[in-house]
């Protein structure tokens, strides 16, 4: 275990998998081990599902008023409805859907700016890389969520749902900027990579078809758990009301029903729903990353 | 020399860490489309149901720019922003308890956000560590796997959701705790200390169940791979003890990256204490600031914010400079 400071707790979180014993070459049975599949299971049936249903919702959950306020759990209303007289179902539905899409958004861009970051500052190197990296650490360092609710107050009402994914974009690539230079450092100094300088390529060739191919399985991994973090962040920040609270997301949901003190009025479905969604959700994306770090480290045989 | 280089650049990093965090805080309502004294005229205004002549709000303008240093040119104002922060710590009245000043505010809120927040995270690091080394270095049994089960379990849950379900668990279905503490303030007696003890419960579980996951899952990986190191090997062909091989060998060098990860992980334990705070109404910073935004208090949000900059920062470099006193290879290089 090397004891550089560049300790990515998800990257040490993934425990060495049992080396893969059959490898047939084109084969993708290698891929799969037990995490694996059940984080996929979980994503594509909740990603399908908020993808598919919502074509069948009777009307649009986030108009209030659409329904009789705080009904039971029935069959006409499976998860009941909500003071604001909303069927809790389908603003779940729309709320994982909502939230999905901002993950999937927030984790291109930020994939995209912390694989340009990294990338450059670990191949440059230098003075180049030494500023850098100072800017890295200091986003890494500042406490994001106080920055957040001050945008989020200063913003508010004048905000759109989009806004609040760039504006998570913006503060949340410092992480993976890190890692991706972490890499691009310890591949830097391999053979190959002489070899490619040698023989006449250039530094953007090198760095897209020598270090890149190498770095892509790591993105994969860094991709989810950039979806994990934006969902959070924008849940956070939609549970004290500093997001677009009008517009579903599996936060906004419980900033309603904890403004609305649905515990107080023993309207328990109303928290448990979301509670529920969010724990399978997150657990289906951790499993997800772990799982294919572990398929990963096991082909490479670093484990 | 090891040491003092690595102090210097520790020191270097900190206070870069502190000055661009200082500028994004000047900055950011600066970028805004909103001028918070515009707000803020707006807000007086509509309380005065619209009587106020230009006169006044002309007036009023002038002694709000001249309070919160928004004369001069940008860079005068960033000079004199520093020098009135960075020195005296002053971040002018607050609006909604105008006049009282919002470093007293803050300074209040303080003990109370440190007080739970190193309770909870000491905790959290110390069970979290001892489940984790267990679990690492039984790898090989399947008890360990039920262990680090619950690392898995717990690790990717946020915050928010494990605030509310503690509150659902404890305080709703076993009614255990009150669905809405209430935090005595003024003259201390022991009744209102016990008080203030229990109420901190729900919010100190909270926060330790969230640093449990994380630090199960990085410490099994650690102990994991520090097994298997040779000098374990040694100290088993050598005669010593499991328990000495646990503890002495593969605890004491697993520990190193774990102390480096706390420091790192440090903002995103406080962003937590802070949601925690404000979603059990516990009378920390996190109140103050969820209180200062909602009702637009931009001078305690802006105190609180650079409170929580150069606490984390602060906190950060303690962490890291005490590292050199664990691991001798910096020591002695």
């Amino acid at each position: 275990m090397s004891m550089s400071k560049d300790v990515d707790p998800i990257v040490l979180a993934v425990p060495a998998g049992p080396i893969a014993k059959s490898r047939r070459r084109g084969s993708l049975v290698w891929l799969f081990n037990p995490r694996l599949s059940i984080g996929l299971v979980i994503l594509v049936v909740m990603g399908l599902g908020s993808m598919i249903l919502p074509w069948f919702a009777p009307v649009d959950p986030s108009i209030q008023a659409s329904y009789m306020r705080n009904l039971p759990v029935s069959g006409v209303h499976w998860l009941g409805t909500n003071s604001l007289g909303q069927d809790i179902f389908w603003f779940l539905v729309f709320a994982i859907r909502n939230s999905l899409a901002l993950g999937v958004l927030v984790a291109v861009g930020v994939t995209l700016i912390a694989t340009i970051v990294g990338l450059s500052a670990g191949y440059i190197g230098g003075r180049f890389e030494r500023v850098v990296m100072l800017i890295v650490d200091t986003f890494i360092t500042i406490p994001l969520l106080p920055i957040l609710i001050i945008l989020g107050a200063l913003i508010r009402g004048n905000t759109s749902f989009f806004t609040v994914g760039l504006i998570i974009i913006i503060f949340g690539w410092a992480w993976d900027a890190r890692t991706v230079r972490s890499m691009a450092l310890s591949l830097r100094e391999r053979e190959f990579i002489n070899m490619a300088r040698f023989s006449g390529a250039n530094t953007l060739q090198i760095i897209t078809r020598e270090i890149f191919p190498y770095v892509s399985a790591y993105m994969v991994v860094g991709f989810i758990n950039v979806v994990l973090f934006a969902i959070n962040t924008e849940a956070t920040l939609a549970v004290i009301g500093l997001s677009k609270v009008e517009v579903p997301t599996l936060g906004s949901i419980i900033f309603w029903a904890l403004n609305y003190n649905a515990l107080f009025t023993g309207q328990y479905v109303w928290l448990v729903a979301p509670i529920v969604a969010t724990v399978t959700l997150f657990l289906g994306l951790f499993l997800t990353s772990t799982g294919f770090n572990q398929a990963f480290a096991s082909k490479r045989g670093v484990s | 020399m090891g040491v003092l280089r690595y102090v210097a650049k520790r020191l270097g990093l900190y206070l870069a860490v502190l000055f661009i965090g200082l500028t994004i805080t000047f900055m950011l309502p600066r970028l805004m489309p909103i001028n918070p004294v515009d707000g803020y005229i707006g807000q007086l205004q509509s309380r005065a149901n619209g009587t106020l002549t230009s006169e006044a709000i002309a007036e009023m303008r002038t002694n709000l720019e001249q309070l919160y240093g928004l004369n001069g040119d940008i860079f005068t104002q960033y000079v004199s922003y520093l020098k009135r922060v960075v020195l005296q710590f002053d971040f002018g009245p607050s609006f909604t308890y105008y006049p009282q000043p919002v470093s007293a505010m803050i300074l209040n809120a303080l003990p109370w956000t440190l007080g739970l927040l190193l309770t909870a995270t000491f905790i959290a690091w110390v069970l979290g560590n001892m489940v984790g080394l267990v679990a690492g270095y039984f790898h090989k049994k399947r008890a360990a796997s039920v262990l680090e089960f619950l690392g898995i379990l717990l690790y990717p849950i946020p915050y928010y959701i494990l605030a509310v379900t503690v509150l659902l668990l404890l305080a709703y279905i076993f009614p255990i705790f009150p669905l809405s503490p209430t935090f005595p303030v003024g003259q201390m007696t022991p009744e209102k200390i016990g008080m203030i003890f229990y109420n901190s419960l729900l919010p100190g579980i909270t926060l330790v169940l969230a640093g449990f996951g994380w630090n199960i899952l990085s410490m099994k990986a650690l102990a994991v791979a520090t097994t298997e190191e040779p000098y374990v090997t040694y100290a088993r062909l050598k005669g010593a003890s499991n328990w000495t091989r646990m503890t002495r060998y593969v605890f004491r060098n697993a520990l190193l990256p774990q102390v480096t990860a706390l420091a790192l992980s440090l903002g995103m334990v406080f962003n937590g204490a802070l949601l925690t705070e404000m979603i059990f109404s516990y009378p920390g910073i996190g109140l103050i600031m969820r209180t200062a935004a909602t009702g637009g208090d931009y001078n305690v949000l802006y105190g609180a914010i650079t409170l929580s900059i150069i606490a984390v920062a602060t906190a950060g470099l303690v962490i890291d400079l005490i590292y050199p006193l664990l691991d001798p290879r910096i020591r002695h290089k």
